[in-house]
């Protein structure tokens, strides 16, 4: 790529980066906790993922493979200019399959194939405060956090049972990570929480914005919070996909027309994709999505 | 007054704190023992909120040292204890009801949110027996069980008050502290409040520091009484002996100020 | 109980008030205070209006300080000097030891009159029951009506309230009992029955002590009478 040249390797500096590793590796080593970094411009808006941007540029290598994915689909807006951005200035190979890929960038969700030991899942963080809503003094927060004081973080679950009869929190439900930090998993649905227990992956979170960086190391204990008589439950789906047929599978509902037609396929694009083109799976694809 | 130990609760030797050049409160010793209720009169800026502050570890002292004994009846100096041992005291064994509930309580959360609180921060994680829990004490302090899904900034300046007390109590503390807890309240409304913490301190052994300018409240509630001036303690006793035959001239003037106490 | 045991001992107790609102005038009540009660006995304090009975009676039940002398009383766990006891030890004896009848009672609110007399009773040990079945008779023989019973005081008639206070005082039973003018404004029945229940717990041994102004009352309930004018501040050296 010719543009490459007149960007430094992944856009950011030299000097960024480590200060950037510098901030991953005291996460890795904290699991849960929110590390403070310098967090820089970046040529996108906020809320456009600046965060896990930062994170990606740091940890990515000539020879890494990048998938970026939105909402679970590698072709939204999103998904495709950060993509663009990193194969202009890093030059590196990108990838729709998560299987393909050693880092993937994400914002609101964990791929459906399982994660391996050696890839890196980058989350873009909006709010990594947990209790923010709770509590809006940082300072206060932080000395929660310091004391492991989290009473606080239950009372907003039992408020979610007092108001609608359950836990209504169906997405950045909060974790307990390694029996210590109270941590926000990003807005990803409540769904993928069990992906990120024990999983293979290096997990890291990025919020730009708030100049925050946390992470999960490979096969940490991730465990949603709940109560014993109201205990976690992943939300399930009652159909499959209407184009590849996969059950147990996180579903988004597509309006397919102005008669309030609709249906419901995976949020997964790549995972939806392998599937129909899996001959052992055949028999359910219904439709050939337009591309 | 409930005689389990015979040693204070919390002893306070020489409590000065400053404010810059400013005398906060000046050499201030104080014993309290369990169930015994002690009201801090004074007019404002006498220090008897600066008192209620060092005593109950919210603001550190220029001078002087609190104990207090745990309820596993060793003796801590409070200020030597770490963050997270302080907060634990603050929100099992001690309570704090603020003159104004906005401190007190969490105004987002429901009233059941509230009084659960400290239940969930000591380790309960049953939603059912916490809000049983919940509605007991809502019943106690005489808000209506149907009340406990609304927000406190549904309630009156009376109920507010009656919840924070509730919110404090489901731990069972063994020391309260209260800051003018009936403080803006209508004198019924007030009357009602004052007979609830009356109740809980007989039927709870509580132990109670209470701020107060109202000699009335003070004689209502406390056994024991500190008239603050100046920052200074100037005279202390039992209630009705410091109300009924004031020794120091400012006591005097104190008490012949009031209608009737 | 403590029948001819003495209860109550004074010695040069002395009493002065200081106005400090009146340039600071001295005000000599009571003097060189001397003298003792006996379990089973009512003492009467006697003398005119301003002489320092109420004064005296205040400073043993420790609502008075003492400037000078000693007060000793006997309680549960022997002799303590209430004038240089700590606020809890006086707690404590009037807990355990020593009760008080005003004339006035003091109101707290919102709670009714069967509940304040009964929670006086289980103020010395008695469970609720008792104590409830104790505070209906004294209410009834002291001639409250029963529609009462249930209501705060705080709007009852001034005699009305006043036999609730009586009825208070007499609930619990306890070894002293100091009356501060319990009949005051009585009428005939309602003081019969007081000196009824003052000859009740003179039986059961208790030490009384009182200020009666009602002459007829007194020669009833009386077995001494201390002339308090020998106690004033002119008699003795200044």
């Amino acid at each position: 790529m010719s543009d490459a040249a007149t960007y430094n390797f992944g856009y950011l500096d030299e000097q960024t980066k480590r200060m950037i590793r510098r901030a991953l590796l005291k996460a890795m080593a904290i699991p849960g906790y929110q590390v403070p970094f310098a967090s820089r411009e970046m040529p996108m808006p906020y809320g456009w993922g600046t965060g896990g941007v930062q994170v990606t540029a740091s940890v990515l290598g000539a020879d890494d493979t990048l998938k970026v994915i939105d909402q679970g689909a590698d072709d939204t807006t999103n998904a495709v200019s950060i993509r663009k951005f990193f194969e202009r200035t890093a030059g590196i190979a990108t990838t729709t399959h998560t299987s393909e890929a050693t880092v993937i960038q994400t914002r609101h969700r964990i791929p459906e194939a399982p994660l391996r030991e050696g890839q890196i899942l980058v989350y873009q963080v909006p709010i990594p405060e947990p209790l923010r809503f709770l509590e809006p003094r940082e300072t206060e927060t932080r000395r929660l956090h310091a004391l492991e004081d989290y009473g606080l973080m239950q009372v907003k679950l039992y408020e979610d049972i007092a108001r609608h009869g359950h836990i209504a929190t169906t997405y950045a439900y909060p974790v307990k990570v390694d029996g210590r930090y109270i941590m926000d998993p990003s807005p990803t649905p409540k769904f993928d929480n069990p992906k990120m227990d024990m999983c293979p992956a290096i997990q890291l979170f990025g919020a730009g914005r708030e100049k925050r960086i946390y992470a999960l190391p490979p096969y940490t204990k991730v465990v949603s919070l709940d109560f014993e008589d109201h205990p976690f439950e992943r939300t399930k789906f009652d159909r499959g996909c209407a184009l590849c047929g996969s059950e147990g599978i996180y579903l988004d509902e597509v309006v397919t027309d102005d008669r309030g037609g609709r249906m419901f396929v995976c949020s997964d694009t790549d995972f939806c994709e392998s599937q129909r083109a899996a001959p052992s799976e055949a028999g359910h694809g219904l439709h050939e999505v337009p591309r | 007054m409930s005689a389990q130990d015979d040693r204070p609760l919390l002893v306070a030797e020489g409590l000065s704190k400053h404010y810059g050049p400013h005398l906060g409160c000046a050499d201030v010793s104080l014993d309290i023992h369990e169930g015994e209720v002690v009201a801090v009169v004074g007019e404002s800026g006498s220090g008897k909120s600066t008192l209620l502050g060092l005593l109950s570890t919210q603001l550190l002292p220029s001078a002087g040292s609190v104990r207090y004994r745990m309820r596993d009846g060793e003796e801590r100096d409070l200020f030597a204890l770490g963050e997270a041992e302080r907060r634990f005291l603050l929100r099992t064994d001690w309570g704090f009801v603020h003159q104004d509930a906005r401190l007190g309580l969490r105004m987002g959360v429901s009233a059941g949110g509230n009084v659960g609180e400290r239940l969930m921060a000591t380790g309960w994680r049953h939603y059912g027996r916490i809000r049983a829990e919940a509605e007991q004490w809502l019943e106690r302090v005489e808000i209506a069980r149907d009340r406990i899904d609304d927000r406190p900034d549904t309630f009156s300046g009376g109920m507010r008050q009656r919840l924070q007390i509730a919110k404090n109590m489901v731990t069972r503390p063994r020391l309260i502290f209260m800051d003018e807890p009936t403080g803006g309240l209508d004198v019924s409304v007030q009357a009602r409040l004052l007979d609830l913490i009356r109740s809980f301190v007989g039927d709870y052994g509580l132990a109670a520091v209470i701020v107060t300018h109202d000699l009335a409240v003070a004689r209502l509630l406390s056994h024991r009484i500190v008239v603050m001036r100046h920052g200074r303690v100037i005279e202390t006793g039992l209630t009705d002996q410091v109300l009924d035959d004031p020794r120091e001239p400012y006591t005097q003037l104190l008490v012949a100020s009031i209608l009737q106490a | 109980m403590s029948l001819d045991r003495e209860m109550i001992r004074l010695d040069a107790v002395t009493k002065t008030f200081v106005m400090h609102l009146r340039g600071g005038a001295r005000l000599p009540v009571v003097n060189n205070v001397a003298f003792a009660v006996r379990g089973g006995e009512c003492v009467v304090l006697g003398g005119p209006s301003g002489t320092g009975k109420s004064s005296i009676l205040k400073m043993i039940y420790g609502n008075y300080r003492a400037d000078g002398g000693r007060i000793d009383i006997n309680g549960p766990t022997g002799w303590v000097d209430i004038a240089r006891a700590v606020p809890r030890a006086v707690l404590t004896l009037r807990q355990s030891t020593i009760g008080y009848v005003s004339q006035f009672l003091r109101v707290i609110p919102r709670i009714g009159a069967l509940d304040i007399v009964a929670s006086s009773a289980r103020e010395i040990g008695l469970d609720e029951p008792a104590a409830r079945a104790k505070a209906a008779s004294l209410l009834e023989r002291l001639n409250v009506p029963e529609r009462l019973w249930h209501l705060p005081p705080a709007t009852f008639s001034g005699g009305e309230q006043q036999r609730i206070n009586i009825a208070r005082g007499f609930a619990a039973e306890r070894p002293i009992l100091l009356l501060d003018e319990p009949t005051a404004s009585l009428d005939g029945a309602n003081r019969a029955a007081v000196v009824e229940l003052i000859e009740a717990r003179k039986r059961a041994g208790a030490a009384l002590l009182g200020i009666f102004h009602d002459e007829d009352v007194r020669d009833r309930v009386a077995d001494r009478v201390i002339d308090v004018t020998k106690f004033a501040p002119e008699a003795s050296a200044r």
